[in-house]
């Protein structure tokens, strides 16, 4: 108890928590003093012109029609949950107006704190807490969106590579935590001195279980934050969540045996049996339904604005279901939402994709944010059952078996691991065993039955104070002090990736060759089994497209849309990075194909954004700095390119340049080999990958770099391209100009999703029109013209083309908008 | 240069029960002497492993001393995987020989073989951080060298497309123009990063080491480039060469 009082102490003394107080107090006022109005019918003014027209129903009593009525029984229920919800979400604000406290202490600490106050001042007002948090409840609403966040948001790929170290935590660690602790507090329970013979094995086990389960958010937000190896990091994140199967199965198994009076062998034999097929019936339905969810995307095109219901309604279903049968309803969740998010992410479309993360993760962090609020209302109003013996040593038992258990469970199975667990690893695995919502939950829906849940209670929230208050804060310092290996997670350059997949088909490669079979060797099979077979099934746009190719895409579209806002030098990179890819041999286009191309970028997009944010904490939406970054980028290279001087050499040529290289002929057939200089297209590219050296050295390089490349590229424009090309390059050109300038106005508002959205805002025809110029290259303009708007009246009606056509004049426009 | 590790005819004459044990005690002197040899060239790999591996050399190679470049090419295993070829030229290089010289050989005897293969071991628990460094570079050489087929210390541009655009050949619907635009894209990345200084007529050559290692700097290879030589025998399932 002491320790929350310090905490207490430490909170407030950051003073904003004063805000909050007086928030909550407020609320709980106005909470506490509704109920005592009274609910009946209360007439305070006469109706509004009741003789206006002809009575439509003349009264059946004597009295007045009531103007003003409060029924507010009729409400209570929604209405309090919304109030409570409310006011934890406004805890939630008020944790992040000063950004330090989130560092330092764990989101679930201060939740549990204000929990704590509110709880205080409810008590004072001799005020019940409301009975949200029943069996029912809990199981059927709270429970689900916790699990299908973690579940969804599941780094994929790092969790098939350590499925099986996974597993062996989440299952035997588990059974593990539950046995031992089980059995050492029968032992205990032996001892008179404490007074706790009357709870048996069966009682003990149950309770064991219940605090087995850990749940290391705040671990997860603080291994994110100093990215630990990611080894590491997926162990205890697939930990918590298959333990929280492992651990609901096991408590109801022994909820159920904790009722029988006496337990025969045969029981045991049966209840293990049960265990699995508990769990693997909770699998199979959770691959049913999942791939039942990404079948029915495929046909949603028509009617975007449900398309994100179908996934939830299937987890759901998927979850009920299971419960139906009394499988396991966790594991069906997790493996629905493993199943079908990597084809639903691909058929839905980016906005719905969005909502779904959005509204997924929103759910999640709103159940959690309640259990442990009411965690901390419950300390306070619940009666206690304080036992000293019963209590330390389930801390110290909780704490040792999770120690020991990481300990002898790692030398098991450090041997299949290509790599090893050293003693730092384990120690952040062990120390990381947090307890948290799910145990509360648990413990606090035990049946009345048992004959000691108050103390069980108590024993449940010691424990889960102790650990997310002490090993909550204790563990940030703790881990950057032993210094545990990292992983650079922020690689996003081209050759990091065919590098991963050069390594990924060596390796496949090589244990061919060795004839050994592991998990390279069924990740290759998988992968073809998917491509063939799957893919086609579950996707509707189904271009198997490796990662190599989303990156490259990615990368190509950052530099169109540099190229698009960029009016400097730049612009001679275009060429050789996005023409070559672009000039395919499909020239002509047909209608529906024009219409798709917007949608295809968008998507891509969209496919490219989720490839980095494999990382999230529970308490953090995906991030989506990455395009921000972008953004941001894209600016400085504006303003530097409105620097004086930089752009009188390049500005002329510059449209030559852009349109330089035919279709269907790459870099090497235009320059003989040998002679391709990168010395300018390093800028752009740099431009793309490394912001940070470019700003600093660059910026001589660039200005001669340009300025000697002139005369050569517009020799080559000379002799290749048709007079033709150089009319439609200055409607490419004025088109370029006027996006460009919307996109820097809305540049400097600083959306961080602005590319995606952008584009679908803007007018169809502008929209197909910068479409076709990312997809096909600037060349197809030319088949594009008839359709949108022909090239000359335009060209003299529009004031600005005669700025578009001179640079030199154009740039000036520029410059009171920044 | 050192002999190639022979096995004497016993391989191929232990068809009797008698001579089996004749061979195994035989051949284990050997192995032994060859786990001693690989070990001074700082190959920590069992002398189970070993075995198995020489086990599957034998069923690779039909019984034969040296292996060749159609025994490996024949595992239908290997078939789908697109960059075989690299692969496969990397046994017979002979800068993956750890004996300092270049060039490609047809044949590769067991102790190439091994030494080949040594590049893929995993890291213990006990190294040092400079061993796992070097370890590193060992490994991040092995790649480069798969690039670098002639072997003028840089990858070129043609080199590198060829590269991509085998990785890229079996993944579908990508073309040649696009995978020659990544490999230009990724060209472009590396010069960038490595020369970003660079004057307007000078010409990015390629690749050299140097450069390759520092454009894959932050990269995490303790997770990638790792085989664990399994110790017991798993040649048993069916995964052998169709031939033998």
């Amino acid at each position: 108890m002491d320790l929350c009082t310090m905490d207490l102490r430490i909170t407030r003394q950051r003073g904003f928590l004063l805000f909050i107080f007086t928030c909550s107090s407020l609320l709980h006022g106005s909470r506490g003093e509704i109920p005592s109005k009274p609910t009946g019918g209360v007439t305070i003014l006469p109706p509004i012109k009741p003789d206006n027209g002809p009575q439509a129903f003349p009264d059946a009593e004597k009295e007045n029609m009531p103007v003003f009525t409060m029924n507010y029984s009729r409400i209570q229920i929604p209405f309090e949950i919304t109030l409570w919800v409310l006011l934890a979400s406004f805890a939630k604000i008020g944790f992040h107006v000063y950004k330090k406290i989130t560092v330092w202490v764990p989101e679930s600490c201060l939740l549990i704190t204000i929990g704590l106050i509110v709880g205080g001042i409810m008590h004072s007002v001799h005020e019940e807490p409301p009975a949200v948090l029943r069996s029912n409840v809990f199981f059927l609403y709270m429970l689900p969106p916790i699990v299908l966040d973690s579940a969804y948001f599941m780094p994929t790929r790092p969790f098939f590579e350590n499925i099986g170290t996974v597993l062996w935590f989440a299952v035997v660690g588990t059974l593990w935590n539950s046995i031992g602790i089980g059995m050492s507090l029968y032992a205990i329970c032996q001892i008179e001195a404490f007074g706790v013979q009357d709870i048996n094995l069966q009682e003990n086990l149950l309770f064991a279980t219940i605090i087995s389960a850990v749940d290391p958010v705040a671990v997860l937000s603080v291994f994110e934050d100093v990215s630990v190896n990611e080894q590491l990091y997926i162990v205890v994140f697939g930990e918590c969540l298959f333990n929280d199967a492992v651990t609901v199965v096991l408590y109801n198994m022994f909820n159920f045996v904790a009722e029988m009076p006496v337990v025969e062998p045969v029981d045991v034999f049966l209840g293990v049996a049960r265990f699995f097929v508990v769990g693997f019936g909770g699998m199979g339905f959770g691959i049913l339904f999942g791939f039942t969810a990404a079948f029915t995307t495929r046909f949603t095109s028509r009617v975007r604005e449900i398309e994100p219901l179908f996934i939830f309604m299937y987890s759901y279903l998927a979850y009920l279901v299971a419960e139906l049968f009394s499988i396991s309803s966790i594991m069906a969740i997790v493996t629905c939402a493993l199943t079908m998010k990597y084809y639903v992410e691909e058929n839905v479309s980016q906005r719905s994709c969005t909502t779904i993360r959005h509204v997924v993760k929103m759910l999640g962090s709103i159940a959690e944010t309640l259990i442990f609020f009411f965690l901390g209302v419950v300390t306070i109003t619940t009666d206690h059952e304080w036992n000293w013996g019963y209590i330390l040593f389930t801390l110290l038992f909780a704490f040792v078996w999770r120690g020991l258990g990481v300990l002898v469970l790692t030398q098991i199975i450090n041997p299949f691991r290509t790599i090893p667990f050293n003693f730092k690893d384990q120690f952040g695995l062990a120390y990381g065993g947090l307890r948290g919502a799910i145990s509360f939950a648990l413990v606090f829906t035990l049946p009345d039955s048992i004959g000691r849940k108050q103390l069980f209670v108590t024993a449940t929230i010691a424990v889960i104070l102790f650990t997310v208050f002490l090993q909550g804060i204790s563990i940030r310092p703790l881990i950057e002090f032993i210094n545990v290996r990292r992983t650079n997670r922020n690689l996003d350059t081209i050759n990091v990736e065919i590098h991963c997949r050069i390594m990924d088909h060596t390796i496949a490669g090589i244990e061919d060759l060795c004839g050994q079979w592991s998990h390279f060797y069924w990740k290759d099979k998988f992968m073809k089994f998917n491509n063939q077979i799957l893919r086609k099934i579950l996707i509707r746009d189904n271009r198997a497209e490796s990662s190599i190719v989303a990156l490259y895409k990615k990368l190509e579209l950052q530099n169109a849309m540099e190229i698009l806002d960029d009016v400097s030098g730049d612009i001679s990179a275009a060429p050789s990075v996005v023409s070559p890819y672009e000039a395919k041999p499909k020239r002509k286009f047909l209608a529906p194909d024009l219409k798709n191309m917007h949608d295809i970028l968008s998507k891509n997009m969209y496919k490219i954004r989720q490839r980095t944010v494999a990382y999230t904490t529970k308490h953090a939406l995906p991030n989506e700095s990455q395009s921000k970054e972008i953004l941001i980028r894209r600016h400085a290279s504006i303003r530097r390119s409105l620097r004086p001087g930089s752009f009188q050499s390049s500005v002329v040529p510059k449209s030559h340049k852009y349109f330089s290289l035919p279709a269907g002929k790459s870099l090497d057939s235009k320059f003989p080999p040998g002679m391709t200089s990168y010395a300018d297209d390093e800028e752009t590219m740099s431009e793309a990958a490394y912001p940070s050296r470019r700003s600093r050295l660059v910026q001589p390089a660039r200005s001669s770099s340009s300025r000697a490349m002139m005369p050569l590229r517009r020799l080559d424009t000379l002799t290749e391209v048709h007079s033709v090309d150089v009319v439609d390059e200055k409607v490419g050109d004025r088109r370029r100009a006027a996006r460009g300038t919307s996109r820097t106005n809305s540049s400097s508002s600083r959306d961080p999703r602005i590319p995606a959205p952008q584009r679908h805002h803007s007018s169809a025809d502008n929209g197909r029109g910068s479409a076709d110029n990312f997809r096909n290259g600037h060349h197809e303009e030319e088949e594009e013209e008839p359709q949108p708007l022909s090239p000359a009246p335009s060209w003299t009606a529009e004031p600005r083309e005669d700025a578009a056509q001179n640079p030199l004049l154009r740039r000036p426009q520029w410059k009171p908008k920044k | 240069m050192e002999a190639p590790f022979r096995f004497d005819q016993q391989t191929c004459l232990c068809t009797t029960p008698l001579s089996v044990s004749a061979y195994y005690s035989a051949q284990n002197t050997r192995l032994e002497a060859s786990e001693k040899r690989t070990k001074g060239s700082k190959i920590n790999i069992s002398l189970e492993q070993i075995k198995n591996l020489h086990k599957r050399f034998q069923q690779l190679s039909g019984d034969e001393d040296t292996i060749s470049k159609e025994n490996l090419e024949s595992i239908p295993t290997l078939a789908n995987n697109p960059i075989r070829k690299q692969i496969i030229g990397a046994f017979f290089d002979k800068r993956n020989q750890h004996r300092g010289e270049a060039g490609s050989c047809d044949q590769i005897g067991f102790e190439q073989f091994l030494m080949v293969m040594s590049h893929f071991r995993p890291p213990t628990l006990k190294m040092t951080a400079e061993e796992k460094e070097a370890m590193r570079r060992e490994k991040l050489r092995f790649l480069f060298n798969m690039h670098d087929t002639d072997n003028d210390g840089t990858i070129t541009l043609v080199e590198y497309r060829k590269v991509v655009e085998e990785l890229l050949s079996k993944s579908g619907s990508i073309g040649q123009e696009a995978a020659e635009a990544i490999a230009d894209a990724a060209m472009l990345e590396v010069a960038s990063t490595n020369v970003p200084t660079m004057g307007p007529d000078d010409f990015y050559e390629g690749i050299t080491f140097e450069h390759f290692e520092q454009i894959l700097k932050g990269l995490e290879m303790e997770s990638r480039m790792h085989i664990r030589f399994l110790d017991v025998d798993t040649t048993t399932m069916r995964c052998g060469k169709s031939t033998s």
